[in-house]
């Protein structure tokens, strides 16, 4: 209770010491720089100074934790990645070949194309799909906030919820787990779902299909309502039934918010760790690049060599998105 | 479209609209009503069957003939089977044959002996000599137990196995860690949204590519970074400041977008005319922009809140996986590990540790929802 309490005071101590920054540091411009009680040229001169320093004043705080969060991290971490365990002595790309050498890796590379090829596509496909039928009904709202809300869920808690889903019970006893429970109704044999290799990934892929589908259902809904009421009416007015509108005439329409729905995905799929971690740490074949880096960091007193290397994997991987999301925005705000 | 019409396709959408859900909302509420049953209920039967009676096949042995008590001039044995709730369906006394005999008969045992075993539990040997050996007999039974629903394993999470001290340990991390970065994110979105500077198209190009950088880049030259400064200070290098401080790094690049792209779409005509009138850009921002940005303000509280609520990774990494300091998601992990079959334990603490995030999810939904439109890089 105390340290929450200490929490609390250290916070708005925190929120009190960056408003007495910015207001402290914009009085002591306004007094170096005075534009008021000034004239002519040295007001004008004061203030284009002022104006040029203001932004920066305001900006400093956030330029600086993202430098020291984000952007030194990225070019450490490349630099790490030529080096050994302790992160001394530079190796060359010893790292990176014994990456290419080792299985875990490989199998972990493997699982990634899995996950990246069925978690974004079946996600963003249910969302579209309720995104579409909730349009047509009247409690079409609650619907979507049912199936929103594992949203709120960590991966934590999802894991536990899904392998209290896949539990299994041997043959004859009975089977508390659903999936079981389903499968021995419908006469089929018990199964430890979770170490079947290979099959395991796709009911790990589950849970984050789970999660991510309220996301992508919300956004999508959006855009459909965004369609343009006349192009509807028009395909109406020429015979066209309800499949042919929704894939001719309204997903073509939305194809550049489903882009964006898949991409964000994507990068989430790059970063999965806590539902691998969580239900089966890598084993059975299940590993994949986030978990194992984050084995490699502390794994025999932490290998920062190879734990570096991977983050690096996963970072290439992003890049293109990186790059597809940065063309995009300053499309958009280039006018701006 | 038109709701009088009940065409066969409407009847469709609404089947499966409620398929859907169904399929989306039973894995919690499985978990929801199996926190709350009872724990040996809960581990031989299917929360599916929690109204239900259960009914369970046990093996009980009664006392050695040491307890026989002489009752008009025979041996007699007695006990009961059951701790006073449901009650005996069928028993019997051999491992072949367990459930031979209705409960109320009278079982003939191979020495003479007679047992018999009533439906609420209780049982007798009898005999006409006294009985000898120093291991009692064996009973099968089948119970059959009414439904019941309790509190017990909450209360039993909460006291042993760690998860209100977690539950406090994750507040510590998650309050400060969404409203320290709101502040200073906000006075950065207004200055790349409002005023005029050279860098700004770069800055803001170098924001959105922040936004999609794998933590897992940051995760060594920090952990590297905090034990330097550790050493350095002579301070602990695993401390809740420091896990702010990362959450407040890491939150900062969506932060600033969401801001930006909100305080750039007000209208410009409340700031110019605020400029005629002699307002700096610190008292426009102040007295204006704040105020008026307040859902997109909102929105990325909440998303910071479930962020660094559900976090795991940067808690272990930063904060330590110590007894003392784990949060929630970490002691689920835990848990998962050392209980990984005591299912009352582990429904009871995931549901604490998702309990929160979805009251604030359910209460302030409407934000959130802005928040994902808005955050979401618009393509095309």
């Amino acid at each position: 209770m105390e340290q929450l309490i200490a929490a609390i005071l250290t916070m708005v101590a925190g929120v009190l010491v960056c408003a007495a920054y910015f207001w402290s540091s914009n009085l002591l411009l306004d007094w170096i720089f005075p534009c008021k009680g000034k004239f002519g040229a040295a007001a004008s001169r004061n203030l284009r100074f002022a104006n040029m320093v203001r932004p920066w004043l305001f900006l400093a705080p956030a330029l600086l934790a993202l430098a020291i969060y984000l952007v030194y991290p990225v070019i450490k971490s490349v630099l790490l990645s030529f080096n050994d365990r302790g992160g001394q002595d530079f190796v060359g790309l010893r790292n990176y070949l014994w990456m290419i050498n080792d299985g875990e890796f490989r199998q972990s590379i493997f699982n990634n194309f899995l996950w990246l090829l069925v978690v974004p596509a079946l996600s963003t496909f249910f969302g579209l799909i309720i995104a579409a039928l909730t349009d047509r009904i009247w409690w079409g709202n609650i619907a979507k906030t049912l199936i929103f809300m594992p949203m709120a869920i960590s991966f934590v808690g999802a894991a536990v919820i899904w392998k209290f889903i896949y539990d299994y019970r041997a043959a004859g006893s009975d089977q508390i787990g659903l999936l079981n429970a389903l499968v021995v109704a419908l006469g089929g044999e018990p199964q430890a779902w979770i170490t079947l290799p290979f099959w395991n990934n796709f009911f790990l892929m589950v849970i984050l299909i789970w999660i991510q589908t309220g996301f992508a259902m919300v956004i999508l809904s959006a855009a459909l309502r965004g369609i343009p009421e006349e192009t509807i009416e028009a395909a109406v007015i020429d015979g066209a039934n309800g499949w042919q509108i929704f894939f001719k005439i309204m997903v073509p329409q939305i194809w550049g918010t489903i882009a964006v729905v898949w991409t964000t995905i994507t990068i989430l799929v790059l970063k999965v760790f806590d539902i691998v971690l969580a239900m089966t740490n890598g084993q059975w074949q299940s590993q994949v690049l986030a978990n194992l880096m984050f084995d490699w960091m502390f794994r025999g007193g932490g290998d920062f060599g190879r734990g570096a290397a991977i983050a690096v994997v996963i970072m290439i991987l992003v890049v293109p998105i990186m790059i597809w999301n940065i063309r995009n925005a300053t499309r958009e705000t280039g006018g701006h | 479209m038109n709701p009088s019409r009940r065409s066969p396709l409407t009847w469709a959408v609404h089947l499966s609209v409620l398929l859907l859900v169904l399929l989306w909302t039973l894995p919690t509420a499985g978990l929801l009503i199996s926190s709350l049953r009872d724990k040996d209920q809960l581990a031989v039967s299917g929360w599916w069957t929690a109204l239900s009676s259960s009914s369970r096949n046990a093996v009980a042995r009664a006392p050695s003939a040491e307890s026989q008590v002489e009752r008009d001039g025979k041996f007699v044995i007695s006990g009961n089977l059951l701790d006073g709730r449901g009650e005996v369906s069928a028993f019997g006394f051999s491992s072949r044959e367990p459930t031979k005999f209705e409960a109320g008969e009278t079982a003939e045992l191979n020495d003479g002996e007679r047992l018999t075993v009533q439906a609420d539990g209780s049982f007798e040997i009898v005999s006409d000599q006294r009985m000898e050996g120093s291991r009692g007999q064996r009973i099968f039974y089948t119970a059959t137990t009414p439904p019941r629903f309790t509190l017990e394993n909450y209360a039993e999470v909460l006291s042993a196995a760690g998860i209100g001290r977690s539950f406090l340990n994750s507040l510590t991390v998650a309050i400060p860690s969404t409203v320290i970065p709101i502040l200073i994110a906000a006075f950065a979105a207004y200055a790349l949204a409002w005023m005029p500077f050279p860098g700004r198209a770069i800055l803001l190009a170098a924001v959105v590519g922040l936004l999609v950088v794998p933590l897992q880049m940051s995760l060594i030259p920090l952990l590297q970074l905090y034990n330097g400064v550790s050493a350095f200070f002579g301070v602990p290098a695993k401390t809740y400041m420091g896990i702010w401080l990362a959450h407040t790094g890491f939150g900062l690049p969506l932060a600033i977008y969401l801001l930006r792209n909100y305080m750039a779409g007000l209208p410009r005509e409340i700031m110019e005319s605020a400029r005629v009138d002699g307002a700096s850009d610190f008292e426009i921002f102040v007295k204006i922009i704040l105020p008026l940005s307040f859902p997109a303000l909102a929105s990325f509280a909440i998303f910071q809140f479930l962020w660094t609520w559900n976090d795991l990774l940067v808690a272990l990494v930063f904060l330590g996986a110590g007894n003392d300091e784990l949060v929630l998601t970490g002691r689920l992990v835990n848990l998962l590990g050392s209980r990984g079959g005591n299912w009352e334990i582990l429904t009871a603490s995931a549901f604490i540790t998702i309990v929160v995030p979805l009251i604030v999810f359910l209460a302030l939904q409407r934000y959130l929802v802005r928040g994902l439109l808005a955050g979401s890089v618009k393509g095309g």
